[in-house]
């Protein structure tokens, strides 16, 4: 069983809903990714999304635009990312990490070489933004050789076919971006969600995961309501480009992860 | 990747997902499927429809000015002694370039959808001049990304745009050039999808664009066919069309992709040398990759990161190509050259001095692959250039790189 699953399950018979950081890799400097990691866990995440850099992040908003361009003066590629993702496996081997980014940085490192290089390295999930369903079945077979979970994401314009095939090609969770934009905007509307999800519910059974504008304690605690796992990226960027230091930063998102994590509990 | 060695006999890709061969295809994130699948259904039906070719007809015959007329430039050619140079004038359309051929036909397509607001990238602002151009005209909102350097360098464009009455929105991020404009655009349309149509100005984009803009373009090649024929007696021997995203070159390559006989030449920009890194020819330097919704080939690092491009002509100056060039390279069927930015501007004076023709500074590039080829030919053979703009845009960059004050 992949580790996903077998955190997704372990969370369930606690009743306990799963609590998934976004960071940047080497946002804001190489350095700082591995201690921010290891802190995230301690404050209670339950899995790891990591972003991998790229130039050009067509569905993120300017925060995580900007961390991209940080961590890509530090040419933080896709080969340094799955370092940190090595060296962050040194010491914590149970937090599943998922790799979140582009198709580009895999396809320049090769479908084959990625998917290996992922696997011993330690990736549990590799969310790919811009490659839908459609054109993924040469990844797919793959990933699946290597035992790293596909993520797909879910959008509010999604049809009953497409969150069908989601259900068959997806592993690990469903990701559903609760609104229309892109990372880290601000017009989250929960009745919406609420509907969406119901509606998605009735197709899959894959545990489901909402990000996109889940900005502090009270609005997670909201979507942990109604999802089974909730993403917090752009709120947690915006603290490590606001701090002045990376004693700073690193409290910074602690606080707000811990004030996510007391939320998410109270409620149970 | 198994590459045939020739396209299929006929010719008639993309497939229904979008596919040239292994490039081209919808990679696009989850959001922006609905719209995608929505405008792909609409651009298939109308394109059948005869009320709507009727309606485009009428309008490229009566607000763009089409035919553009060809143009057999003799003195040129007699400078050469060579082949004898043909021009297809696009620079003689309404707005000056092959753009509005496009954006008069995804109007249309926006208006039968029910869209309200349109949304367009530009780099050297010709695209964003004809999306404007034709939104005052059918009374939509129009809103044009541009990067803020381009914002910079063509300020008598941006100026064109905001008279029309579009919102040009500066765009600070990456490069702040054509690619990120493009970026902030596919933004702009995943937060709007409900009434925004995006008018893409050239063949790149995931599916149906690349095949939807060329279809628009291909009037270009089906008028110079039958022009050709009517002026000389018979087709040319090759064809030449500056290549930046691709849409003139495809415009006019297309309909003579299953005539053997011509051969097609797409000229990139080598920008200070393609030895120097400097310049924008991914199809001649770089390798294939997935930007833009699309699998083409693109200009990036080892790590697949896209990388700067330079090119004296803002309308060149992007990463990637549209992906049906990329299976023309790949199948042979077109050859792909560069010409430096020294050369464009010999091809710029030539065309200037000797027919009284301002070429744009990306069409001097087809004039100067097209100079050096004719010097090979014979005179009793022919060239037929896509002139695809109007150099007046281009005085400030020529009189700066010259040194001259206006």
């Amino acid at each position: 069983m992949s580790r996903l699953k077998a955190k997704f399950e372990a969370l369930k018979q606690m009743r306990r809903k799963a609590l998934i950081p976004f960071i940047t890799a080497g946002d804001p400097n190489p350095e700082f990714t591995i201690p921010a990691l290891h802190a995230l866990v301690k404050a209670g995440a339950d899995m790891i999304e990591l972003g991998v850099p790229f130039s050009d992040p067509m569905a993120d908003g300017p925060v995580i635009q900007r961390a991209s361009e940080r961590a890509l003066a530090h040419k933080m590629g896709l080969r340094r990312v799955l370092q940190l993702v090595k060296e962050f496996r040194a010491e914590d081997c149970e937090t599943p990490v998922v790799l979140m980014g582009y198709l580009n940085p895999i396809e320049a490192m090769g479908y084959q070489a990625f998917a290996e290089r992922a696997r011993d390295a330690g990736v549990d999930g590799v969310l790919t933004v811009d490659l839908p369903p459609e054109e993924s079945s040469d990844l797919l077979p793959l990933l699946e050789e290597a035992e790293i979970d596909p993520i797909y994401l879910l959008a509010p314009n999604s049809t009953g076919e497409r969150i069908r095939r989601m259900d068959r090609l997806g592993c690990g969770y469903l990701y559903y971006v609760s609104l229309k934009g892109v990372t880290g905007a601000s017009h989250l509307d929960l009745d919406d969600v609420r509907r969406k999800l119901s509606e998605i519910r009735k197709l899959t059974d894959l545990p489901i995961g909402v990000g996109f504008g889940v900005k502090n304690a009270e609005l997670a605690a909201a979507v942990g309501k109604l999802a089974d796992a909730v993403v917090v990226g752009s709120a947690l960027v915006e603290r490590i480009e606001a701090a002045r230091s990376a004693d700073q930063a690193l409290k910074d998102i602690v606080d707000l992860l811990q004030s996510m994590r007391a939320a998410l509990d109270a409620m149970s | 990747m198994t590459i045939a060695k020739q396209p299929t006999e006929p010719y008639n890709l993309p497939d229904e997902r979008g596919h040239f061969g292994p490039y081209g295809g919808v990679f696009v994130a989850e959001t922006l499927m609905y719209p995608i699948e929505e405008l792909n259904r609409a651009y298939q039906h109308y394109i059948k429809d005869p009320e709507f070719l009727a309606e485009l007809d009428h309008d490229l015959k009566h607000y763009v000015g089409r035919p553009s007329p060809i143009y057999h430039a003799e003195r040129l050619s007699r400078h050469l002694g060579g082949a004898q140079i043909f021009l297809k004038r696009e620079d003689l359309n309404h707005t000056g370039a092959h753009k509005v051929n496009n954006t008069v036909g995804q109007a249309l397509l926006a208006k039968r959808m029910g869209k309200t607001r349109i949304i367009a990238e530009t780099g050297a602002g010709q695209h964003g001049v004809a999306t404007a151009t034709v939104a005052a005209r059918l009374g939509l909102e129009c809103v044009v990304y541009m990067g803020s350097v381009d914002v910079a360098r063509q300020a008598p464009n941006v100026l064109r745009m905001r008279l029309l009455g579009a919102t040009v929105m500066p765009v600070e991020s990456g490069s702040r050039t054509l690619k990120d404009a493009l970026n902030e655009a596919l933004r702009d349309w995943v937060t709007n999808v409900d009434n925004t149509f995006y008018i893409i100005g050239t063949v790149a984009g995931p599916h149906p664009y690349p095949a939807m803009v060329r279809d628009f373009q291909a009037v270009i090649g089906r008028e110079a066919r039958k022009q050709m024929q009517e002026m000389t007696g018979r087709q040319p021997d090759a064809l030449v069309a500056c290549v930046g995203g691709g849409s003139n070159a495809i415009g006019l390559f297309h309909p003579y992709i299953e005539d053997r006989e011509v051969v097609l030449y797409g000229v990139e920009a080598a920008g200070d040398g393609i030895e120097t890194g400097r310049h924008s020819a991914p199809l001649t330097a770089g390798r294939p990759g997935v930007l833009h919704g699309n699998r083409t080939y693109l200009m990036e690092d080892e790590d697949g990161e896209i990388i700067e491009t330079h090119s004296i002509s803002a309308g060149l100056d992007y990463p990637g190509v549209g992906p049906e060039h990329a299976w023309l390279k790949d199948s042979g069927r077109a050859h792909y050259v560069s010409i430096t930015d020294a050369e464009a501007l010999e091809g710029f004076h030539a065309l200037t001095r000797m027919e009284g023709i301002i070429p744009a500074l990306e069409s001097s590039h087809a004039v100067a692959y097209a100079m050096k080829l004719a010097s090979t030919m014979d005179k009793d053979q022919q060239i037929l250039v896509n002139l695809s703009g109007r150099g007046d845009k281009d005085i400030n960059t020529i009189a700066s790189r010259e040194g001259i004050h206006l």
